[in-house]
């Protein structure tokens, strides 16, 4: 593909050798199948939408239909040999995910549905216990709705308040607020490490330990950094970390919880059932150890396994290579979208951004973007308000569109999307058009 | 399924830029607003029905994708001077009929979002203070 000289890269500004050297060989994409799809007539998909959910390269999908066909049972429960198979490679993905977000020990890294079932997890269990009336709750107005109704939910069980730090004028976080809204009333802080729609990458290992100054526990929403940056738990000092798989490369329905081993022992169980008990009588239980005590039920083994395949694949491709490669990407668009009159491009400048950029444009709503860009560009965007409605309020918007990147993605698709862009406002630019009246 | 070129036809866009009855209605007897939570598109509509259930006259406003900016203005247009009894009869089946191109599941949300607001709109009498001013 050596036509990523031939895009816009002059018109942008910046030297074309230096672009081309933080790229990644785009010859990854043949470990896609899902490249090899259609979109809408025949064209090529351009999927710009994996701060939704990831595509899986074919080792992930081969790892998954393995385990299906050779190692399969229920974990944790039979003596006989698929168990124990199935067993072992559940126990080494969690050990695959605690080496990459650098936790201390496995048993702190509990798989969940998702970043969702995480978040709701601390919710129930460590907020019912800890928090009580007249006590904070402090989130930001940039939080996806996973991390703020929880918070609403437990607040209305335990009488606790909620408080949301602010944005700056160009989409991060206020921090000069922060020690005027944490207090000895403050109890937890929860915050993404990246936003959804605005990109902005946080300063967590700040944050916490200002947080921490002020006694609050901190959990980081990492779903849109895990999959994207270098994660190292320790570094950050959080005490609870959520993600999910499907953000980065691996199946949807598992996610993890990372929690510090000293507040996991100190929590009661979540749920209830099989596996996260050590004894059951008639009229009681005692809890399992950790990890068993947060993960009831039959966990999601296959996802987990699956997710572990991915792991290896972003090792194998190198998450900081991955992370350089999207800041190219992104800096490029965002370049490309400046230059477009009248694109309201949302968050901060592309240092402060992860592999995102989403826009709004006043007289073509999100819905025309994503509609026409996919049907006539087969580009997969995202439009709406991206589960952030109080964050679109704050932006006085409904809806925007959003293109995210990963290390799939190349500059010529960038190219298209900017081409398409331009063709949307161009096709529903006000033209005089009149209706033609029907007859009385 | 549609591409764009069906979906945006002519007559569509020019409703979406030169809609029918698009502003409020100050001597609405009825009138009731709803979202589409999936994009936050909103639709307010404002009717007058008369003592023999006749629909004098019906305005909309709101915010939103061209499909349900549109699809009011289409609606209203056809409704205006029915009876309330026929706009209650007038299904969503109709209502994607007389939009025209095939939607897919997400956008027929769009398009009903006007309906559906139309629909309980009949059944929701104003209160004597509400309904000022008429502009488009």
């Amino acid at each position: 593909m050596s036509s990523t000289t031939d895009t816009n890269l002059e018109s942008a500004g910046l030297e074309a050798t230096d672009r081309k050297g933080a790229l990644l060989d785009p010859a990854l994409r043949n470990d896609f199948p899902i490249f090899g799809t259609e979109i809408a007539g025949g064209l090529p998909l351009v999927f710009l939408d994996s701060a939704a959910s990831t595509q899986r390269p074919a080792a992930v999908i081969d790892a998954i239909s393995h385990v299906y066909q050779h190692d399969y049972a229920n974990v944790h429960r039979g003596i006989h040999t698929l168990s124990e198979r199935s067993t072992e490679l559940y126990e080494q993905a969690r050990e695959k995910v605690r080496a990459f977000i650098g936790a201390e020990r496995a048993h702190e890294v509990l798989f969940t549905q998702g970043t969702t079932g995480s978040i709701n997890c601390i919710a129930r269990s460590w907020g019912d216990a800890n928090l009580h009336a007249g006590d904070e709750i402090l989130l930001t107005v940039m939080e996806h709705h996973s991390n703020l109704v929880p918070w609403q939910q437990t607040a209305k069980r335990t009488g606790a308040r909620l408080r949301h730090l602010p944005l700056t004028g160009d989409g991060q976080l206020d921090l000069e607020t922060l020690d005027g809204l944490l207090s000895e009333r403050t109890r937890l802080v929860a915050f993404t490490a990246v936003s959804n729609v605005l990109g902005t990458i946080n300063p967590v290992a700040e944050m916490v330990h200002r947080a921490h100054a002020a006694g609050a526990v901190v959990l980081v929403d990492a779903a849109q950094s895990v999959p994207h940056m270098r994660t190292d738990v320790r570094q950050w000092n959080a005490d609870f970390v959520a993600f999910s798989g499907h953000k980065m490369l691996g199946p949807s329905g598992v996610g993890v919880l990372y929690g510090k081993e000293s507040l996991l022992d100190a929590m009661p169980p979540f749920l209830g059932g099989g596996s996260m008990i050590d004894q059951v009588r008639l009229d009681g239980f005692t809890p399992a150890e950790l990890p068993a005590k947060f993960e009831a039920g039959t966990p999601p083994i296959v996802p987990a396994i699956g997710m572990s395949a991915a792991i290896d694949y972003l090792n194998r491709i190198g998450i900081d290579s991955i992370g350089t490669h999207e800041q190219a990407l992104t800096r490029y668009a965002y370049e490309q979208m400046q230059a477009i009159d009248g694109l309201r491009i949302l968050g901060p400048t592309p240092e402060h951004r992860a592999g995102l950029v989403s826009f709004a444009f006043e007289q073509v709503h999100a819905h025309e973007f994503a509609q026409v860009l996919n049907d006539r560009f087969g580009i997969a965007v995202r439009a709406g308000h991206h589960c952030t409605q109080p964050l679109h309020a704050q932006l006085g918007i409904t809806a925007s569109t959003r293109a995210s990147f990963y290390l799939y993605n190349t500059l010529e698709e960038v190219d298209q999307l900017i081409e398409g862009i331009r063709t949307v406002q161009a096709m529903f630019a006000p033209q005089g058009r009149k209706r033609r009246k029907r007859r009385p | 399924m549609a591409n764009e070129e069906d979906l945006y036809q002519e007559h569509i866009l020019d409703h979406y830029e030169d809609p029918f009855h698009r502003g409020h209605l100050a001597a609405a007897t009825h009138a009731h607003e709803d979202k589409n939570p999936l994009c936050g598109d909103v639709i307010r509509i404002e009717l007058k029905l008369d003592d023999q259930g006749l629909i004098e006259d019906l305005w909309f406003s709101g915010d939103g994708c061209v499909i349900s900016q549109a699809s009011a203005s289409m609606l209203l247009e056809e409704l205006q001077g029915k009876t309330a009894r026929e706009a209650m009869q007038f299904s969503a089946e109709d209502m994607l009929k007389l939009y025209g191109p095939r939607l897919t599941p997400n956008r027929q949300k769009c398009c009903l979002l006007s309906w559906r607001v139309l629909q309980s709109a009949i059944h929701s009498p104003v209160s004597e203070s509400a309904g000022t001013g008429s502009s488009a």
